[in-house]
């Protein structure tokens, strides 16, 4: 138990709270960005190696299509129905592998990662569907390459629906960030777990949950206002 | 400018296959605006897509400016795709760019430089008459406005065909007449070759020079619109002057197609003053075609046989396009 009388008692639950703080920013930034980065390459693909799509034959081949697209659509349901507490455990060895521990901010990106790309993959799967079939054959018709049609097409029209996608993804991402907190990836549930629950200090527990509140109400605010910024329909 | 030859093209297999074109033979002559009518699910749009080799046919070759588009692919198609713009009934334009971006897109794709695409676009903009919405959305546009830009961003990279998918199908009566004599003028203005389809005649009859009449894969008939609505029982020439049912009667009927000028002359009164014959008007439907009155007359012959013969071969005589219905 946390004395709260003592003078420096909230000097260092706010050192506490920011160093928490600070390392999900970490946790959750690093995650993100590959989250992002994958998400966005799985989710296009996804849609653009149906029959009919853009890239229905990679390299000339029709099965290469088909199984991109059916490995891909495996992988990321399965990716999607693991809880993530379990996926937690389960990815401990290859974390493990990956980063020489499973403990730390560091070893917590990997199942944040992991859990993060197959759900933004689907939702830019959703995204790029939205976009009017004829919009690829305009640009098509202008003798554009398959590369400009995916970045000046599909990608860049779709763009309003990612944006709210991302902003989703991070509050996920924040979500999660705190169960692996608990169990020894730092941050923010880490801090809400030694500090609130096992040294029973009401404070600390209230300090994280409202932090916690205003970061996801601020990205989901900012997530709804860039994709009202950019859209134009 | 444009051949198409034997092309046959099909959807599905077994017994749900659809012949979407079925040894479809055409061709379009330079710098002329040529339609395409027919009811829907008669194979334009498959015809049409085959040009810019958005569809590849089964079989049979599709020339455009000499080059056979069938055998095409890569750089070379999206090369020959450079000079031949499109334009679809919805427009498709990016919603996320501005008027002006929409057509440097088309820029972009050729390859051209950042001041080159802007200067272009709206030169390119000035001719269709929204330079003043430059930096608007689409969203922001009217359905004329919006296929204006459409017109444009196909326009901007100086093709040489220019191909419309049912372009004023989504358009009111007005706004279809301002982008139809939109395309009529650039085609003149740029030497265009225009290839439009529609299943409205009076797309044909406001801007085409030549015609083809599609039914179910095939074309039914192929022409200057002026040699189609003189030939007999020309689909095209019944679709554009609906004279109606026959009535009963035990009198000759005749139909004169007049075009140009022999609509000035006082034909009708000629022929009872010199024959003797008490001519009845059963009916008539005149159109302004190129801005020449063109139309139909069915006229009712009472008289035997050879005064009748006589008549008929008086008003031939006279260049007049002459029809005995019975
Ligand atoms: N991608 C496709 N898959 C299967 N069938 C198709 C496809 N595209 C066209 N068809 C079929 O081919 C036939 C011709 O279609 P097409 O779109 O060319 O007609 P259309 O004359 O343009 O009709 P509309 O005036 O309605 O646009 C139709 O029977 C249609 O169902
Ligand atoms: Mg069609």
């Amino acid at each position: 138990m946390i004395d709260r009388n003592d003078p420096y008692f909230w000097a260092d639950l706010l050192d506490t709270i920011l160093k928490g703080a600070g390392e999900t920013f970490y946790t959750v930034g690093v995650s993100l960005l590959l989250t992002v980065l994958f998400g966005l390459a799985a989710g296009v693909l996804l849609v653009t190696t149906e029959a009919h799509g853009l890239l229905a034959r990679p390299l000339g081949s029709r099965a290469l299509g088909v199984a991109v697209n059916r490995v891909l659509d495996v992988v990321v349901n399965i990716g999607r129905s693991i809880p993530f507490i379990i996926l937690m455990i389960l990815l401990i060895p290859f974390t493990r592998l990956l980063v020489g521990s499973f403990i730390g901010p560091t070893a917590a990106i990997v199942p944040l990662a992991i859990a993060g790309i197959p759900f933004f993959a689907r939702l830019v799967e959703i995204g790029i569907r939205e976009v009017p079939k004829g919009l690829v054959e305009a640009a098509q018709s202008l003798g554009a390459t398959r590369w400009t049609i995916l970045t000046k097409v599909l990608v860049a029209e779709a763009v309003p629906a990612l944006a709210l996608g991302l902003s989703t993804t991070v509050v996920g991402l924040i979500g999660y960030s705190a169960m692996v907190g608990a169990v020894g990836g730092g941050g923010l549930g880490d801090v809400a777990f030694r500090y609130g629950y096992q040294r029973y200090s009401p404070e600390y527990m209230f300090a994280v949950v409202i932090l916690l509140i205003l970061l996801v109400q601020l990205f989901q605010s900012l997530g709804n206002f860039a994709a009202r910024r950019l859209s134009h329909r | 400018m444009i051949s198409v030859s034997r092309v046959v093209k099909s959807y599905g297999s077994g017994a749900a296959q659809v012949r979407a074109l079925d040894d479809v033979t055409m061709s379009v002559k330079k710098g002329e605006v040529f339609g395409v009518v027919g009811q829907s699910g008669a194979g334009k749009s498959t015809l049409i897509r085959t040009i810019n080799a958005l569809e590849q046919p089964d079989s049979g070759t599709v020339h455009v400016g000499g080059r056979d588009m069938t055998k095409l692919a890569g750089r070379e198609l999206r090369q020959a795709r450079h000079d031949i713009g499109m334009i679809f009934q919805h427009f498709n334009l990016l919603s996320g760019r501005t008027v002006r971006a929409n057509v440097e897109l088309s820029l972009e794709i050729t390859g051209a430089g950042r001041a080159q695409r802007r200067t272009r676009a709206l030169e390119i903009l000035e001719l269709v008459d929204l330079r003043g919405k430059a930096d608007a959305y689409p969203a922001q546009l009217s359905g004329g406005q919006k296929q204006r830009v459409g017109i444009a961003r196909a326009l901007a990279s100086n093709p040489s065909v220019l191909l419309s998918d049912e372009a004023t199908s989504a358009l009111d009566p007005d706004t279809t007449r301002q982008i139809l004599d939109l395309i009529r003028q650039l085609s003149k203005d740029l030497g265009l070759t225009v290839l439009l389809i529609t299943h409205e005649m009076d797309v044909v009859k406001r801007i085409c020079d030549s015609a083809a009449v599609m039914s179910q894969g095939r074309i039914l008939e192929h022409g200057s619109v002026e040699k189609l609505l003189t030939t007999e029982k020309s689909l095209l020439g019944q679709a554009l002057f609906p004279l109606g049912d026959i009535p009963p009667t035990s009198n000759a009927v005749v139909e004169i197609t007049f075009t140009g000028m022999a609509t000035d002359r006082p034909v009708i009164a000629q022929l009872a003053r010199q024959h003797g014959i008490d001519v009845g008007i059963l009916g008539a439907a005149v159109e302004t075609i190129h801005g020449r009155q063109t139309g139909r007359t069915r006229l009712e012959l009472p008289g035997d046989e050879r005064t009748v013969s006589g008549a008929v071969a008086d008003l031939r005589s006279q260049g007049l396009y002459v029809e005995v219905i019975k």
